[in-house]
């Protein structure tokens, strides 16, 4: 018997004749950040909602908490937090409210959720907005402020599907360093997003969907050593003369993906295969040598990029 | 070409993506009242005391409920779209990046409320003279009076909503405005009959002389403050209507 | 006790103990914007000031529910109370239904807590009912005041005006989930005015011929308005009874249709 949080086995989800989620296997232990990382419409938000028993499963087996989502949706909720894809909030009522009546939601009474508002806006750095309506809030301030909502029942797990996207760097920022703090607290975090970036500051483990189904599984830095190389060498060549140079390109890299703008060249030492390229006459107008990411694991897998 | 004449083609090509939904409002709606009240309800009046002003309800009611269908008109298309333009969808402000200017918006629009009028005042002559409710002559002469009317609502309204920030100023102005004008000016009954301190506040609202006018022209009538008289009433609330909208959106727009 | 009722409430009820918190949100909501609500007493009553000063001057006396005569304004009133209930529901469960549901999903939010459908269900559509009696019964201090209650039985017509209201907001709710875009709210007018103009409001049903009579009794506001009367006039008889039951069976038709509607639109 295992003590995982969330146990999944074969999980699928149709709509009609549209497979969401085509069974996918995964198990998130207590206290890690769990991350699905795949492009729009893999069918991470398929899987976060069943997870968050707002959405019966098709077929095979899904526990959270040790319950069933399904027969237990009310138990369930009232032990995780969610913070949905759109913000979802009383636009009518101001910060403080908002947190006063979600807690209500659960039944909680309003001694009970009093000083927790007030530890919340401290958390999620919004004091100073506590009686403001949420109209006049930033984008920033508005996904604090869900998420600040989704901890007002002190959950064991936050579901938080895709929590930063369409917010500017430094907004990102503030919410990844919130976010790890919870799970320095104890608190088991799964997370969906379609950026690389997110997935390795906040993820411990993470499985990358792709069209319904689960192709990797792992850490992210041995999902990079698993299928990737240690370093790539980016080149961008002028209009019209990269099909020309690729040709020269052989054999230079373990492996090489042909991009519409530019070519990836997987090696171990981007610096020396630099030099070989020059020294076969190849003259790039542009090009950058990095490490691998998961960007570099979601190409090699599914020959797509992540954001399109 | 004018300028204004843009803002008017606008505001006609805005109006061909949604007139189905106004055509219940502005057309079907003013049919329903006369048929109910001007029809059925007209029947136990006539009854009762044999014709209201010398004619028949139906035909007392008919032209009333012209300028007050009218004024819904003008007031409305002045409304929320004005709000639209200035704060919700800005297609004012971006009108403003265009070599038009503030009273070339607002000339173009109330242009273009003048002409949306005049169509739902034809076609409800039309078929009130169908249901016997009017001549069809004076009728369709009572239709000038009728966008007077509707353009002296759409300046002032048009100024008040460019003051707006939110809607709920305009849901009360036509609780607290538009509503009780249409229920007190004298479109369902003679406003002797209301208590005597309420009269001289019917005095001056807009909408009891153009139901005056209009009723005058229709019936061919000679109005209490004569049809000149009234006439020159809407023509100055239009005029005063139409500058402070004009300064109003000014003030708003360019900042 | 809580067990027995659970048996004897319909089933969409049944599961709904988190309603309160449902209902609680929208108090908390409207504590800051009373001035809408508060503002939606004066329509029903501007159309009875004007009725009692004017058309009720022309008409004077009119038959009323009984068959003996009654003032004119005193026919109106009830009817203006039951089209303001009407009135009400339809537009509050539509508009405001279609706005939580579409743009703020609030519902969303809820269902994310412990809360389940029917919750949501049983909490907007009561609601809406305390909206709709308070509204009522402000219009029945109104009406008593100025003399056009007959009968004591009239402080039954408060009652009756929350069933118009359950009745006309359950199956505005339903509809309103069916509801693609703003535009759709144009139809609702289609509707409600002709119920409101035609449905024996402004005059007594003898008025039509008798092949418009039968059409008018397929109307639920003439269902609502005879019931009202009957309540402000004190005059009773059988018909009472399927007044009553039109209303009631529209409200649960309602209601379950909301549930199956939220339901599909919000948990798949």
């Amino acid at each position: 018997m295992s003590d995982a949080l969330v146990i999944a086995h074969d999980l699928t989800k149709r709509f009609g004749d549209f497979t969401a989620v085509d069974s996918i296997d995964f198990e998130v232990q207590p206290g890690e950040a769990f991350g699905f990382l795949g492009p729009n419409g893999a069918g991470k938000s398929s899987t976060m909602r069943m997870i968050g028993a707002v959405s019966p499963i098709t077929s095979g087996s899904l526990s959270v908490l040790g319950l069933d989502p399904v027969t237990q949706g009310p138990e369930l909720r009232s032990r995780i937090g969610v913070v949905p894809q759109e913000d979802s909030l009383d636009v009518e009522l101001t910060v403080a409210e908002n947190l006063m009546i979600y807690g209500r939601y659960f039944g909680l009474t309003r001694s009970v959720i009093r000083p927790r508002i007030e530890e919340l806006l401290d958390f999620v750095q919004l004091n100073g907005k506590r009686d403001e309506k949420v109209d006049k809030l930033s984008g920033g301030m508005k996904r604090r402020l869900t998420i600040a909502r989704s901890l007002i029942n002190q959950p064991e797990l936050l579901i938080l599907d895709e929590p930063t996207t369409g917010l500017d760097p430094q907004a990102r920022h503030v919410l990844w360093d919130r976010l790890y703090r919870l799970k320095q607290d104890g608190v088991t975090l799964i997370v969906t997003t379609h950026y690389m970036d997110e997935a390795e500051q906040l993820c411990d483990r993470l499985v990358v969907m792709d069209q319904a189904r689960i192709v990797a599984e792992g850490a992210p830095a041995d999902l990079i050593v698993q299928h990737s190389t240690r370093e790539v060498l980016e080149m961008r060549f002028p209009p019209g003369t990269q099909e020309e140079n690729i040709a020269q390109l052989g054999g230079l890299a373990e492996r090489m993906e042909i991009l519409p703008d530019r070519v990836l060249l997987y090696t171990p030492d981007a610096d020396s295969t630099s030099s070989e390229a020059h020294a076969r006459g190849i003259r790039p107008v542009a090009q950058v040598s990095r490490r691998s990411s998961l960007e570099d694991v979601f190409l090699k897998l599914t020959g797509r990029s992540l954001v399109e | 070409m004018n300028t204004y004449l843009r803002m008017y083609e606008r505001e006609a090509r805005v109006y061909k993506g949604v007139w189905r939904g106004s055509v219940f409002s502005s057309f079907v709606n003013p049919f329903l009242y006369l048929i109910a009240m001007g029809m059925f309800l007209g029947r136990l009046v006539d009854e009762q005391t044999g014709g209201v002003a010398g004619v028949t309800y139906l035909e007392f009611l008919a032209p009333g409920l012209l300028a007050a269908t009218a004024m819904q008109a003008g007031a409305g298309d002045s409304a929320w779209p004005v709000l639209a333009g200035i704060k919700w969808q800005k297609t004012y402000v971006a009108a403003l990046a265009s070599p038009l200017r503030s009273r070339d918006i607002v000339i173009g629009h109330l242009a273009w409320v003048a002409t949306r009028v005049a169509l739902v005042s034809v076609i409800y002559v039309l078929v009130a003279a169908l249901l016997g409710a009017t001549g069809l002559a004076s009728g369709l002469l009572a239709v000038i009076p009728a966008v007077l009317t509707g353009l002296a609502f759409a300046g002032l309204v048009s100024w008040f909503s460019a003051t707006l920030e939110d809607g709920i100023g305009l849901t009360n102005l036509f609780r607290f405005g538009i509503m009780p004008l249409f229920l007190f000016s004298g479109t369902f009954f003679e406003i002797s009959r209301l208590p005597d301190w309420m009269e001289p506040i019917a005095y001056i609202t807009p909408l009891w002389h153009g139901v005056e006018l209009t009723r005058a022209v229709a019936l061919g009538t000679e109005p209490p403050l004569g049809r000149l008289g009234h006439a020159a009433v809407l023509v100055g609330v239009i005029v005063v209507g139409t500058a402070l909208a004009a300064r109003q959106f000014e003030k708003r727009l360019v900042v | 006790m809580t067990s027995m009722l659970l048996r004897v409430i319909p089933l969409p009820f049944r599961s709904a103990q988190r309603a309160k918190y449902v209902f609680e949100r929208n108090v908390m909501v409207y504590r800051r914007a009373w001035m809408i609500i508060f503002s939606g007493v004066f329509e029903p009553l501007f159309y009875l000031f004007s009725i009692g000063i004017g058309l009720g001057g022309y008409i004077g006396d009119v038959t009323g529910p009984g068959g003996e005569l009654v003032s004119y304004t005193a026919f109106v009133a009830p009817a203006l109370l039951a089209s303001s209930a009407m009135n009400g529901a339809v537009f509050e469960s539509t508009m405001n239904i279609f706005f939580k549901m579409k743009y703020q999903k609030t519902y969303d939010a809820m269902l994310s807590t412990p809360i389940g459908v029917p919750d949501i269900a049983v909490g907007e559509i009561s609601w809406s009912l305390v909206r709709g009696a308070l509204y009522a019964a402000s219009f029945m201090v109104v009406m008593a005041g100025l003399g056009y209650v007959e009968s004591w039985w009239g402080l039954m017509a408060i009652p009756a005006a929350v069933l118009i209201g359950f009745a006309f907001g359950a199956v505005g709710m339903a509809c309103a989930t069916f509801m693609r875009s703003w535009q759709d709210f144009d139809y609702v007018t289609v509707v409600t005015l002709p119920l409101f103009l035609f449905s024996a409001t402004f005059y007594p049903l003898s008025v039509y011929p008798p092949a418009v009579q039968q059409l008018t009794r397929f109307s639920p506001l003439y269902h609502s308005v005879e019931l009202v009367r009957a309540f402000t006039f004190g005059v009773f008889d059988w018909s009472l009874v399927g007044h009553i039951a039109v209303l009631v069976g529209m409200g649960a038709v309602g209601t379950a249709v909301v549930g199956k509607r939220l339901h599909r639109l919000l948990l798949t």
